[in-house]
């Protein structure tokens, strides 16, 4: 807790201070012991501690996978602490907080810097309500408008409250969507899994608010392994909004989270990331998150709907393939992306879209912008399986590359077992040009408006589904981290 | 004509003042001692055979980056222009109509007018207009130049055919309301209806307080502007200049007898 980077502002990483907060941590290491003393520390019921213990055998028998275009060295999973809470004030339960006043005044000033309101009263950019739950390394330390949200029947609480709350819910639903042997990082997250959101939409219910999670990673020596697990029952809507920052630090930090959605009939999540994980030193590489996480999708009812939309800005390195598993007949998936890496980042991040049912639907939109010397890989599959009658299929793949060190990868996959599928699948690689810049400059617009303005251009497909707040920050944050690179 | 009470703006002198000017691409000279004094008030056209240096004159009083003065000067109302930003000389009121304009596409037509006119108003201190206080305006200029409301939601330039990118950099033109307007080639492209609005919509800028400088291959835009001096550029320098006859002499005779 000692990290000495309290110079905000000094680049492009306004986030990467760090507060000295007291925590409880459990030492570096896993073993079967440090998956029970979380499992301990949390209270949690024996049906957790089973989940945990399963997943911790699977872990134990998996390699991590290397088929990613990514280059890191070997991680040493002996070295990280895998539970860090922030200590309550002057009281010992660390993962529950019963109201902000217990909450460590340096952590909601943490928060308020970064521009999230815990305040019922303040409004998320100042624009429309949000309820927004606070995630403070593995302890989530506030969720705000509760009371209005259950009101209306809705869930939306950290995953610790949850599983003291409504067990039953967690248990039915935990793991159905990305079961521990998914994957190496799935399972890990399955064994040490910490704090997240847990939101539960009932029947026919819009929810009244737009909902967010906002992920702090301030122990520069813990991982983050967050678990979400949204489910919106029959005829339901909700949007779900996840944001995250970390310090910056000298050290590689993990994040191995995993996000689990469920649709029913005709229910809707639209779900919507903008990451900006602290990124490495730009030069040397040194430092920045691993974002390893495992995000999937089950529209399991008929004409249900999932969206991912990300704004992937930050992280050393990113593996993510937001999913869809496109189950109930008549369900949609759609997959919108913005990915940008610069400095010496790495991203290999795309979709995977599983159809299954009759007259499924998916859309991909993925727009890839590599600067400097990083390295960018969009990863997609559509399948189709011999069922999915009348599946389709759009995918639009576009690359924009700025500067002349960094690389564009596209490893779209496809795998049709139906006739009557339609696949389409586009793909483009243009430059922003100097060209482009000078067209603009001549108009009298300063090149900062200008690579925005061709970068929002290239991006507008993705910007123009987020939400709006969202938007105006993704906007300002591809533009901040361009400027350097152009010109 | 003059209404009563509300006299004509005056004319301010010489508006572009080039002087010797030498000009190198990739330390290729092309530019090679040029000068040229445009008053304020006047058209002047500039001709010549290909690569004779035209369209190096745009990129180089544009700033282009690409282009290095070597030696000489060039003067805009008064003004040096060495050592100024492609961005600070737009908004000192320069302004190249493009013979090739650039594609950005995904940039919405209205969304970058409006980018362009609030960086002018930027500059001379005055505040950025909203899109409600925008769209009036931008609405008037359309008409102007006679393109419908659509076009506003057109992309920069993308999907554009040649001469509705010529018709896109005069409705630019007519917004950013520059005091030197340099267009190059901007009658390539055009059918004779777009011609017609082009030149309608150029000679209803000529003003005595502007300045414009026509860079054209053809006589047949020269019938509909009419200039006040035609210059024919050559091995990088002028080397005729003459009144607008001069131009239907070249017509005839072509540039072999100047070079």
């Amino acid at each position: 807790m000692t990290d000495a980077t309290q110079t905000p502002d000094q680049d492009a990483y306004k986030y990467g201070f760090s507060t000295a907060v007291e925590a409880v941590t459990l030492g570096r290491g896993l073993s079967e012991a440090v998956v029970r003393a979380i499992s301990a520390a949390r209270n949690e019921p024996p049906f957790l501690l089973a989940f945990r213990l399963k997943a911790f055998r699977i872990f134990q028998g998996m390699e991590e996978p290397r088929w990613a275009n990514v280059e890191y060295p070997p991680i040493d999973y002996q070295a990280i602490q895998y539970y860090s809470a922030p200590k309550a004030k002057g009281e010992v339960d660390p993962a529950k907080y019963d109201s902000l006043a217990d909450v460590d005044p340096e952590i909601l000033a943490t928060f308020a810097k970064l521009g999230i309101p815990l305040n019922e009263q303040k409004k998320l950019a100042g624009v429309r309500e949000v309820a927004v739950d606070a995630v403070f390394d593995s302890v989530s330390v506030a969720t705000t408008h509760q009371g209005r949200l259950f009101d209306a029947g809705v869930i939306f609480c950290s995953f610790a409250e949850a599983v003291r709350q409504f067990p039953a819910l967690v248990e039915r639903w935990l793991g159905s969507v990305v079961p521990s042997a998914d994957n190496y990082f799935a399972a890990l997250n399955g064994a040490v899994f910490s704090d997240g959101s847990f939101v539960y939409i009932p029947p026919y219910v819009r929810c009244p608010l737009e909902l967010s999670t906002y992920f702090r990673i301030n122990n520069t020596e813990s991982g983050q392994f967050e678990r979400t697990l949204i489910i919106a029952d029959v005829g339901s809507h909700v949007s779900y909004l996840e944001g995250c920052t970390a310090p910056k630090s000298s050290k590689h930090q993990l994040h191995a989270a995993v996000v689990e959605l469920v649709t029913l009939d005709d229910a809707e999540i639209k779900y919507s990331t903008v990451q900006n994980w602290y990124a490495g030193d730009p030069v040397t590489g040194e430092g920045g998150v691993y974002n390893f996480v495992t995000k999937r999708g089950a529209c399991r009812g008929a004409r249900s709907k999932i969206s991912w939309t990300q704004v992937e800005t930050g992280s050393a390195i990113t593996w993510k393939y937001p999913s869809c598993i496109l189950q109930g007949d008549d369900s949609v998936g759609e997959f919108y992306s913005v990915a940008l890496t610069n400095g010496r980042m790495q991203a290999d991040t795309g979709t995977k879209m599983i159809h299954l049912g009759k007259n499924t639907r998916s859309t991909i939109i993925s727009k890839g912008i590599a600067a400097d010397r990083s390295r960018n890989v969009y990863r997609g599959l559509v399948k189709v399986h011999p069922k999915a009658e009348g599946a389709r299929n759009f995918t639009q793949c576009d690359s924009m590359l700025v500067g002349k060190e960094c690389t564009a990868h596209t490893y779209p996959y496809i795998d049709v077992n139906h006739p009557t599928a339609q696949i389409e699948h586009e793909a483009t690689t243009s430059k922003i040009s100097d060209e482009q810049l000078f067209y603009l400059r001549s108009r009298g617009i300063a090149t900062e408006d200008a690579v925005g303005a061709i970068v929002s251009g290239f991006c507008k497909d993705v910007l123009e589904v987020l939400p709006l707040e969202f938007a105006a920050e993704a906007h300002k944050l591809l533009t901040l981290k361009l400027e350097n690179s152009v010109g | 004509m003059t209404l009563p009470g509300c006299p004509l703006p005056q004319p301010t002198g010489t508006m572009l003042s080039i002087t010797d000017l030498h000009v190198s691409v990739n330390d290729t000279p092309i530019l090679k001692g040029l000068s040229l004094q445009v008053p304020a008030g006047e058209v002047h056209a500039i001709m010549g055979p290909n690569g004779s240096g035209k369209s190096t004159l745009a990129k180089v009083l544009a700033g282009h980056p690409a282009y290095t003065v070597t030696a000489g000067s060039a003067h805009v109302a008064g003004k040096d222009l060495a050592g100024m930003e492609p961005e600070a000389r737009a908004t000192a009121g320069v302004f190249i109509g493009w013979q090739y304009p650039v594609e950005v596409p995904g940039v919405n037509n209205a969304d970058f007018l409006r980018l362009a006119y609030n960086a002018k108003r930027k500059a001379s201190g005055q505040g950025e207009l909203t899109v409600k206080e925008f769209t009036p305006l931008l609405d008037a200029k359309l008409k102007a130049v006679e393109l419908d409301a659509g076009w506003k939601e057109r992309q920069l330039n993308a999907g554009l055919s040649g001469g509705q990118k010529k018709r896109n950099e005069i409705l630019q033109m007519v917004l950013l309301e520059p005091t030197l307007a340099v267009l190059d080639e901007t009658d390539s492209g055009l059918d004779i209806d777009a011609l017609k609005v082009v030149a309608d919509g150029i000679n209803a800028y000529r003003r005595a307080d502007r300045a414009i400088v026509l860079i054209t291959h053809y006589q047949r835009l020269l019938g509909l502007v009419v200039p006040d001096r035609v210059h024919v550029l050559a091995g990088g320098r002028i080397v005729k200049s003459g009144g607008k006859d001069l131009a239907l002499w070249l017509e005839e005779h072509g540039y072999d007898d100047l070079t």
